[in-house]
């Protein structure tokens, strides 16, 4: 019973069933190999490309919380990788470490630039969260191209191509960054004060100005996470396709990334905020995206399927359903005696309805 | 006049809101060509009534009898189509668009399926001449002042065939000429039959106006008096009330205010609702404020307190000049406030009580140097002790708590960071009386500790028990500070009630 | 702003009928800075190149936007509910192929154009039921649209069809010529869209609605305007706009393609903005958004005649866009210190 009122048993009960009927349908699918000390296989394949979406989703997440949104992300990885390889195209070793690493770090102070500009906009001028950030998913894009001359820009480097699909230990790079990025945000959020202050401002901004908290400040911090982790994502993403595709990368992925982020539980209303849930979210996004494959659809028709999705986890949120939901059950509880309602569950919405 | 049969008759009205009764048995009435007034103070029950009788909401029980008629209004535009039309105080009009399109939208004269701007203008023109109001019906609204606002959207209520015409709050953000022109359209309504509801907590202009006035309190009614014989002391007694106290007498600080050091001390200050103000606060002094609803006592606690900026005057701490430009800045210095609004400007509902209680501490430490979760519970554990916040459960979200253990969240939120000067505002208000006697207490304890208090509440015997001196406003502007001991409920209540000379 | 007497004030003059002209139209403004900044590119250009205002150029500019012009229409009226919609850009792709593909499997085009325009009537309908009827914010319910019609556009074809049918591209290659000036039919298609959409914002009880929930959705339903059915129906438009685009953009390229379209939601947002049009709703004119979408395709012909990289006029359009949110911003922040 208390297990069935985590906040995360829903996304992770959705997760679960979708991979089981995966390893239903298609028992290769669950099929781990282990070839040279590496791990292959279906599920790993998830691991490994859910990185750009993990990172973006994980930014997405914060900037959500704060009651905003980021449009912006996929124009930064676009930006990113394009800087990113422009540098190594234009410097003379591409197999070079040091090159490579420094042509990601000025990448990624790119997209902290530009996250920092979002939370200009957002924070200091005023402005509403989605105008803001069109503005720079807009234009930023159109900078990408410039950057790379309106061409693809193509680079064969072996550090990228560790980044893409090298392996650390048995299990593949990608999975580690998402990974570290994942603790470092978490113990950030949740070791120091600033997850708690988010909250605060997402869900009673008033509230927290008068308790003195610097909600420009955490608003701010929020953007600029968001684009650092967009950023890295577009590294990740150019090291993928070995090239910097300023029209692909990033396409449509700030509305994947929502998507996992409202999955996993966390409200678009601002506020509480989950983690674990963005990850949960993200790992069913990119399991959704697999079978879609496996089930032998073109990439290209998979939007149907999130479209699909979409409309039945808002359905799901929508304040109508509840009602709905409410009503079915009220029927049910006083014909049949269905114990399966809690008994406890309707004070608890009734308080819901008088807020 | 008919003054057998009422035009409006609202009998034995009662309003739930989940526990709460809003609206208890109340008997209402009005009559064709009278200006009626509600009188009562927050929670009173006012706006329940008005929502009642402008079908905005359906009461729980209770009959409604329009022109003799028994109505169920399932929406305000049933209502409206009965002839009940209400212009709202913040008004529900349409700035973005035409004055003409805010007079007839809904009504507007069409040719050919299209609507004839011309025919509308006209029209609008008309009605708005019938007010005395020339102005360009083509322009958009939002660019006329409020008050020509207010009238257009009396224009618009009574373009239909209008008998009664509720104004909830109409005057509370006009100046002198502007109500004196809202006046005068009122008596000519009045002369063509309409019956009036006019709402406001200006005692002045409710004399002013209207010739009967119905009196509510926590949810009842208190009565309903014809105005030229019900005093204006007696229907301040009737709107405040008075009750039985357990409260437990402090010894008062023996010097003199005078004598003793000001902690802080404001000259001048002035912000939108205040103009003016003077106030001293002595270390370990409770200031009560007394004022009605609308005096200016908030706008006076959120310009001490830097969370709205004053446009003028100066604020002195320990003899200090002190600039408050944020609630942060303030904070920094000692000097907290508590909002009479609990839940949308003081707690995060969704937040637990360590949460909300370690809150302000924490922004203050900043938000990289996290407060560890165990002297967090710590510090919330001992406040919950401290003051006997129910449930002791920390980990409850603050929403689920009841009015009163919710305000001792929030003081102890702010007591937490040990301020040097708390401003309460309202902090009695809709809890239930042991812990309303409880917070009094607390306040007093806390004062005797040598921190300063400034204490508003709309209760005047509660400001005269808590406060060692009370600052008496009226109209936004203090004309009174007195010791305590030299007032009692009576006088008190007729400094808050006396009205102003008319101005030059 | 002054505040207007109460009083009757009889002094008409000059002074007096430029003031009541502004205090009318002061909300035109933003629309007429757009019109400053059309010509100034115009000028400017001219200036530059010598051969830029010529008929042929000036014509190709309302053809080669025109299926632009349909979709900032519709955007238009969203945007005035205070809402957005983001999925036109894929409605236009899903509609053009499914028309094509419709064309190229024999069915005769008086039944394949209307088929074109319910399927993106009914996508916007989605939209419109989701927002109004189950509170889901229209960002969120149109990024449903736009996820559905990318991906059934690529469920019909994941190539381009090409279209023979000779009625579809007639819309496109009867030239309609006065002296060096011509316009074609979907040119045509596009003015008539912007007028229709203009009259039907501006002279009727809907596209009042329509503008009364932009001002205050509360206060529209207190006048007791129908505010349901008019959210619903501004997406069904945008999405009838799609259905049209995607005519005009299929006749236009002679063939339907899945890809058509991807980012140019954010183009017709853009344009409508430049165009006067408030983000957050109640104010903007069908005729600005025609503005904006020549503003837009000014600066790509002008990019193109420098031979510059296509990317500026994103760059470009954006920091437009920037310039009025930024505006609009302090227009609004005034008004709200204002009252």
């Amino acid at each position: 019973m208390t297990l069935l009122k985590h906040r995360l048993f829903w996304p992770a009960a959705a997760l679960v069933t979708l991979l089981a009927v995966n390893m239903i349908a298609n028992p290769s699918f669950a099929r781990i190999s282990l070839r040279d000390g590496q791990l292959y296989g279906a599920l790993i394949d998830i691991l490994r490309q859910s990185a750009p979406l993990m990172l973006v989703a994980l930014g997405m997440t914060i900037v959500i919380a704060t009651r905003g949104i980021d449009l912006s992300v996929g124009a930064i990885m676009a930006v990113s990788g394009a800087v990113a390889l422009t540098i190594i195209d234009g410097a003379g070793d591409a197999n070079s470490w040091g090159t490579v690493m420094l042509a990601i770090g000025i990448a990624v102070l790119v997209a902290l630039v530009l996250g920092a500009w979002n939370g200009l906009l957002v924070s200091v001028l005023g402005i509403q969260p989605i105008i803001a950030t069109l503005v720079l998913m807009l234009a930023g894009r159109g900078a990408a191209l410039l950057i790379t001359d309106g061409f693809i820009t193509t680079v064969n480097s072996s550090p990228l191509s560790y980044i893409a699909s090298g392996y650390l230990l048995i299990l593949p790079f990608a999975f580690f960054v998402w990974l570290a990025a994942v603790v470092v945000v978490g113990l950030v959020e949740r070791r120091t004060a600033l997850g708690m202050l988010t909250e605060a401002v997402g869900i009673n901004p008033e509230a927290s100005r008068l308790a003195g908290v610097r909600s420009r400040g955490i608003i701010w911090t929020a953007y600029i996470l968001s684009g650092v982790l967009a950023g890295i994502a577009g590294v990740i993403y150019a090291a993928n396709i070995k090239a910097a595709d300023a029209n692909a990368a990033g396409y449509l992925i700030e509305l994947y990334a929502i998507l996992a982020v409202v999955l996993g539980g966390t409200s678009l209303m601002g506020g509480k905020f989950s983690i674990a849930g963005t990850v949960i979210g993200v790992l069913t996004v990119q399991a959704l995206e697999s079978t879609i494959l496996f089930l032998g659809v073109p990439p290209a028709q998979s939007p149907v399927f999130f479209a699909v999705v979409v409309v039945i986890v808002v359905l799901v949120q929508s304040p109508r359903v509840h009602r709905w939901g409410r009503l079915l059950g009220s029927r049910f509880g006083s014909s049949g005696g269905d114990g399966k309602m809690p008994p406890v569950a309707t004070p608890e919405k009734q308080k819901e309805v008088v807020r | 006049m008919d003054e057998a049969r009422p035009l409006v008759e609202l009998t034995d009205a009662t309003v739930r809101f989940g526990a709460t009764v809003a609206l208890d048995g109340v008997d209402f009435r009005m009559f064709a060509g009278e200006v009626h007034s509600l009188m009562g103070e927050n929670g009173a029950g006012k706006s329940t009534l008005i929502k009642a009788i402008t079908g905005v909401l359906a009461p729980d029980a209770g009959t409604l009898t329009i022109a003799g008629d028994r109505v169920t209004f399932a929406s305000p535009h049933d209502a409206q189509d009965a002839g009940v039309s209400t212009v709202y105080q913040e008004i529900d009009l349409l700035p973005n668009l035409s004055v003409a399109e805010n007079v007839l939208l809904g009504r507007e004269p069409r040719r050919l399926g299209l609507i004839a701007h011309r025919t509308m203008r006209e029209r609008a023109a008309e009605i708005l001449a019938d007010l005395g109001l020339a102005i360009d019906p083509a322009s958009p609204l939002g660019i006329h002042s409020l008050a020509i606002q207010q009238l257009v959207a009396i224009a618009r209520a009574i373009s239909t065939d209008v008998k009664v015409l509720v104004l909830d709050e109409p005057t509370s953000s006009l100046d002198l000429d502007e109500v004196a022109e809202l006046f005068r359209v009122i008596r000519e309504l009045k002369q063509r039959g309409v019956a009036i509801l006019f709402v406001s907590h200006f005692l002045d202009q409710v004399y002013e106006i209207c010739d009967r006035i119905t009196v509510l309190r926590d949810g009842r009614l208190v009565g309903e008096y014809l105005t030229t014989e019900l005093l204006r002391i007696d229907l301040v007694q009737k709107m405040l009330g008075r009750e039985v106290s357990f409260f437990k007498a402090r010894e008062r600080i023996e010097a003199a205010p005078e004598e003793q050091e000001a902690f802080l001390s404001a000259r001048g200050v002035s912000s939108a609702g205040i103009a003016g103000a003077d106030v001293d606060i002595a270390e370990g002094e409770v200031l009560g404020i007394a004022g009605l609803l609308g005096s200016g006592r908030t706008a006076l606690a959120r310009a001490l307190t830097g969370v709205d900026r004053p446009t003028s005057g100066i604020i002195r701490l320990e003899q200090r000049d002190t600039r408050f430009d944020s609630p942060r800045k303030a904070l920094s210095l000692g000097v907290v406030y508590s909002s009479e609004n609990r839940r949308t400007e003081g707690l995060v509902g969704e937040m637990s009580i360590v949460q909300n209680i370690a809150l302000a501490l924490q922004a203050q430490k900043g938000a990289l140097r996290r407060i560890a979760p165990a002297r967090a519970r710590e510090l919330a554990l001992s406040w919950v002790e401290a003051l006997d916040i129910r449930p002791a459960d920390i980990d409850t979200p603050v929403r689920h708590l009841s009015g009163g253990n919710q305000q001792k969240v929030m003081l102890a939120r702010l007591l937490a960071i040990s301020p040097r000067l708390l401003v309460l505002d309202e902090p009695t208000r809709g809890i239930d009386v042991g812990a309303k006697v409880e917070i009094q207490n607390l306040v007093g304890e806390m004062a005797d500790n040598g921190l300063s208090v400034v204490f508003i509440s709309a209760e005047l015997e509660e400001v005269l028990r808590v406060g060692d001196r009370v600052a008496i406003l009226r109209d936004g502007r203090i004309v009174e500070t007195a010791a305590s001991a030299d007032l009692d409920v009576d006088s008190l209540m007729a400094l808050v009630a006396r009205p102003d000379l008319p101005e030059a | 702003m002054t505040a207007v007497e109460s009083r009757p004030d009889t002094t008409p003059g000059v002074v007096a009928k430029i003031s009541t002209f502004t205090s009318r139209h002061a909300s035109v403004l933003p629309t007429f800075a757009a019109v400053a900044i059309l010509i100034c590119l115009l000028v400017g250009a001219e200036l530059y190149f010598g051969n830029f205002l010529t008929p042929r150029n000036m014509s190709a500019l309302l053809l080669d936007n025109a299926y632009l012009m349909i979709l900032a229409v519709g955007m238009t009226f969203v945007i005035v509910t205070a809402g957005i919609d983001l999925s036109v850009g894929s409605v236009m792709a899903f509609t053009g192929i499914f028309g094509a593909s419709l064309l190229a499997s024999g069915v005769p085009a008086w039944i394949v154009v209307p088929a074109m325009l319910v399927a993106g009537a009914l996508i916007g309908l989605l939209i419109g039921v989701l927002v109004q009827h189950f509170d889901v914010q229209p960002f969120i319910a149109s990024l449903a649209g736009l996820f559905l019609a990318r991906g059934l556009a690529f469920v019909v074809s994941l190539a381009s069809i090409r279209v023979e049918d000779t009625s579809l591209l007639w819309l496109q290659s009867t030239r309609i010529r006065l002296g060096d000036w011509y316009v074609t039919p979907t040119g045509i298609i596009a003015i008539l869209t912007v007028v229709v959409g203009a009259v039907v914002m501006h002279k009727t009880r809907f596209g009042r609605t329509v503008y009364a929930v932009g001002g205050s959705e509360q206060s529209a339903r207190l006048m007791g305007l129908k505010v349901a059915r008019a959210k619903v129906m501004v997406y069904v438009i945008s999405g009838l706009c799609g259905g049209l685009a995607g005519l005009v953009l299929t006749a236009y390229s002679g063939a339907g393609y899945p890809r058509n379209g991807i980012g140019t939601e954010l183009d017709v947002i853009a344009a409508v903005v430049i165009g006067g049009t408030l983000l957050t709703g109640g104010r903007g004119y069908v005729l600005g958004s025609m503005i904006g979408v020549f503003v837009y395709g000014t600066i790509k012909t002008i990019i193109s005649f420098m031979g510059a990289e296509q990317s500026w006029t994103h760059i470009i359009v954006g920091a437009l866009l920037l310039l009025f949110i930024v505006v609009q911003r302090a227009i609004v922040a005034r008004s709200e210190r204002g009252s």
